[in-house]
């Protein structure tokens, strides 16, 4: 059974104003695929805190974003983020950021061409308006410069 | 890609999958990789059989077959426990840089 986390958010974080969660009513935004994703340039985001070297870690209601290169190997990475448990995502970032999965899929012609940059930023951000105007709209410029294609977001 | 399907409704994002895993945890187990690309297969595939806007894709996986505990006590109080004091993580913070701004990279 799928757990319920809003309620469990609302428990936990009981001492503070209940959070006002995104409610879209409305349809979705559609945009399909142009060609099959074998012939697809496509990028990955992770919302999981994901660091490269020595990049400056986030902090507390950043909307900053890091450009992770895709050669990244697991040396390279570390995570830091306040709102779940990191030790399985600093072992192996892979558990929210799926880099060498998708490598493999490129090298198999499962996808077209993987980006040249995976794109992380740290998820425990309350204002969501501020990830709608802030974050998202400088990301859109990100994906339309490398004419990226198919964009799969992992929130961890 | 979603382990918590409430958030995701309410979001309504035009493509959705979901796994039924802890937080955490939204590609799979640690240091398994053959379940990891599993996973992140049956994602992509999405991307082309997904054709109604809203539409999420429940995938099979199971995180332990013989313990469900883990659905009763994701994200309830003592969730964040053992996180470091920020004093720690300032610490781990100049050590990493260091680290890296030496070449020594992360296990040094």
């Amino acid at each position: 059974m799928p757990v319920d986390y809003i309620p469990r958010t609302r428990e936990l974080y009981r001492a503070f104003k209940p959070y006002q969660w995104v409610m879209n009513e409305t349809a979705p935004p559609w945009t399909p695929l142009k060609k099959p994703l074998a012939q697809s340039r496509v990028a990955m985001m992770s919302s999981g805190g994901v660091l490269y070297r020595d990049q400056t870690r986030f902090h507390r209601e950043d909307t900053s974003y890091r450009l992770i290169p895709k050669s990244a190997v697991r040396e390279d990475l570390s995570v830091w983020h306040f709102g779940y448990p990191t030790k399985d995502a600093e072992a192996d970032p892979n558990c929210v950021f799926p880099l060498e999965a998708l490598r493999d899929f490129e090298r198999e012609g499962v996808i077209g061409e993987l980006c040249d940059s995976a794109f992380t930023f740290m998820g425990g951000i309350y204002s969501s308006r501020r990830v709608r105007d802030e974050l998202a709209p400088r990301i859109v410029e990100e994906l339309k410069d490398r004419r990226v294609e198919a964009f799969y977001l992992v929130p961890a | 890609m979603t382990s918590a399907m409430d958030i995701t409704r309410a979001v309504n994002p035009p493509r959705a999958v979901f796994v039924n895993f802890p937080l955490g945890h939204q590609t799979g187990k640690p240091n398994d990789p053959a379940l990891q690309r599993s996973i992140v297969r049956d994602a992509l595939r999405a991307f082309e059989t997904i054709s109604r806007p809203g539409e999420i894709v429940e995938l099979p996986y199971v995180w332990d077959a013989n313990d469900r505990r883990w659905e009763e006590t994701d994200y309830t109080d003592g969730f964040l426990q053992g996180r470091p004091p920020q004093e720690d993580t300032d610490r781990f913070e100049a050590e990493r840089r260091r680290r890296y701004s030496n070449g020594e990279g992360k296990s040094a």
